[in-house]
């Protein structure tokens, strides 16, 4: 028998998809039970309550919680997230209910041993109840009260070699696809920049000084599988300076419809799409137009490729990338919060991810844009919104990166261009009389 | 670095003040405030410093989950106002 009554709850569970509450239900239940024997250190009917505030919630048409506080480990700033609700007498295993984040690791790779250490971990001193993973892509514990939160951090750090992860005016937890560890379209080694990083920048990720949250993405190809143009204030996305490497005998076995060949790599190969037809489904959809297919050979005029993607992904044994590889920075994306959602926008067309050198080319640039903001941005706004309220030209000046070709999104829609006196020959003073001599007044 | 930032109790004592001199009004600050305390000093030589403090448990963090705030240690409103020890 529930500890409450939620009949509005039971309605989510009857649709086609998986329920949060059933998962809810199944976890009280098997703390009810507990067939583990687990020690619970917060109260064990603490998922029931969850259920019941929510119930009443719906019921109400408003939340019962409360957010934010001053629960936090010693030295920390982020990871963890006060939560409190405002019914602790009808539901006290809720009462307090903060949240932890924890840094999940690059490219998400992790053994079952280490899962199983973490979910024994949280069923023990929370409430067991996990998001796999957050929008920022951390692992995510909902539920524990102040008392096991020291207790949480010195088991994950000093048992499992786990850090938390990154909350509030932080650096947050950088998040990285698989990259090069399993991917061919990898420009770069997203793994290992991202843990580069991570670790560089611990004490910005740890210490909060910035006016608001900053995210960090890494995409190793166009195809951005972690959204990073979408998702972050600062997008790594991989890319390449030569020519897409063309085997025009793949090519000319995709045209055949040879099933060693199948087009997208037998994605959605299901379904009877009919034969492959090159012109409809490469050289068509083109954003470019640079590809033509003549006389069996295909041609691709890489100055005008934009590296979306498309044709690699269509015949991957036919394209792939070139070899002169690094990435591109974006800067700015965020979701609505001032201005309505926001992309990122190019910030360095191509920059060369060096190990060897601690990947200076990239700090350099992470830095000059962090002093800036830092200096400049207002209290909660987002490195994007800066960029629109100063400019984008501003930011070329604080970087010291040269406007090229590649930052204009745009092209002849906007013609006041702000010259300033040291950027034109002469500065601002003439020879009025030299100029009279070729223009009458 | 400023003389006043690098001298670590001339600067606590100079947090304190502006603090406690604002304590009627509000008891959370942003980062950006240490600004006006220290103007002369960069923003992220002022971080490791303010960090300090709160390691040294002259103030402390308050957390939104998305903003993160500086107060007074045992300023403002506490846990035990939640009912937590």
């Amino acid at each position: 028998m529930a500890k409450h009554e939620t009949p509005l709850l039971d309605q989510l569970e009857s649709g086609p998809w998986p329920s949060f509450v059933s998962d809810l239900k199944q976890q009280a239940a098997v703390r009810a039970k507990n067939e583990a024997g687990v020690e619970f250190q917060i109260p064990r009917d603490a998922v029931e309550d969850l259920l019941g505030v929510l119930e009443l919630s719906y019921k109400h048409g408003r939340t019962h919680w409360k957010h934010g506080g001053i629960v936090g480990v010693f030295g920390y700033g982020g990871g963890v997230i006060g939560r409190y609700c405002d019914q602790p007498k009808l539901f006290p295993g809720v009462e307090h209910f903060h949240t932890i984040r924890v840094a999940q690791p690059c490219g998400k790779y992790y053994k079952t041993d280490y899962l199983r250490g973490l979910t024994k971990l949280w069923d023990m001193r929370g409430s067991g109840v996990t998001n796999m993973h957050g929008a920022t892509g951390d692992i995510i514990f909902l539920g524990t009260t102040t008392p096991q939160i020291e207790e949480i951090f010195y088991e994950l750090t000093h048992n499992m070699n786990q850090d938390l992860g990154g909350s509030g005016s932080n650096l947050r937890t950088p998040a990285d696809c698989l990259g090069s560890s399993r991917c061919e379209y990898a420009c770069y080694d997203s793994n290992a920049l991202c843990h580069f990083l991570t670790n560089n920048y611990q004490d910005e990720l740890h210490r909060p000084a910035f006016p608001y949250k900053f995210k960090f993405k890494f995409d190793a190809c166009p195809n951005g599988c972690v959204a990073s143009i979408a998702r972050s204030d600062m997008s790594f996305i991989g890319t390449w300076r030569d020519a897409i490497k063309i085997n025009q005998d793949a090519v000319n076995k995709y045209v055949a419809n040879d099933a060693a060949y199948p087009p997208n790599a037998g994605a959605h190969k299901d379904k009877d799409w009919g034969p492959f037809d090159i012109e409809k489904e490469v050289l068509a959809l083109c954003p470019t137009k640079c590809m033509k297919f003549e006389n069996k050979t295909l041609k691709i005029d890489n100055a005008n490729c934009t590296r979306c993607m498309h044709c690699i992904n269509t015949m991957p044994r036919a394209l792939k990338i070139g070899d002169d590889r690094g990435c591109s920075i974006l800067v700015g994306a965020k979701a609505p919060i001032v201005d309505g959602a926001q992309m990122g926008s190019l910030l360095v067309p191509f920059v060369e991810v060096n190990p060897d050198n601690d990947y200076e080319a990239i700090t350099a640039v992470i830095e000059n844009v962090w002093d800036w903001w830092m200096e400049e941005g207002k209290n909660r706004e987002r490195l994007g919104e800066l960029i629109m309220r100063q400019g984008f030209q501003k930011l070329l000046e604080v970087t010291g990166i040269e406007a090229q070709p590649q930052h204009v999104a745009y092209p002849r829609t906007n013609p006041y261009i702000f010259w300033k006196e040291d950027e034109v020959t002469g500065g601002w003073t003439r020879d009025v009389v030299e100029y009279r001599k070729h223009h009458l007044r | 670095m400023s003389e006043l930032l690098s001298n670590k109790e001339a600067a606590t004592q100079a947090v304190v003040d502006f603090m406690t001199k604002k304590s009627k009004t509000k008891s959370k600050f942003y980062f950006n405030d240490f600004q006006d305390i220290f103007p002369d000093d960069k923003l992220r030589d002022i971080k490791k410093v303010v960090n300090l403090l709160v390691t040294d448990g002259v103030l402390e963090y308050w957390s939104s989950g998305s903003t993160t705030m500086y107060g007074l240690k045992g300023g403002g409103k506490q846990h035990s106002s939640e009912g937590e020890a």
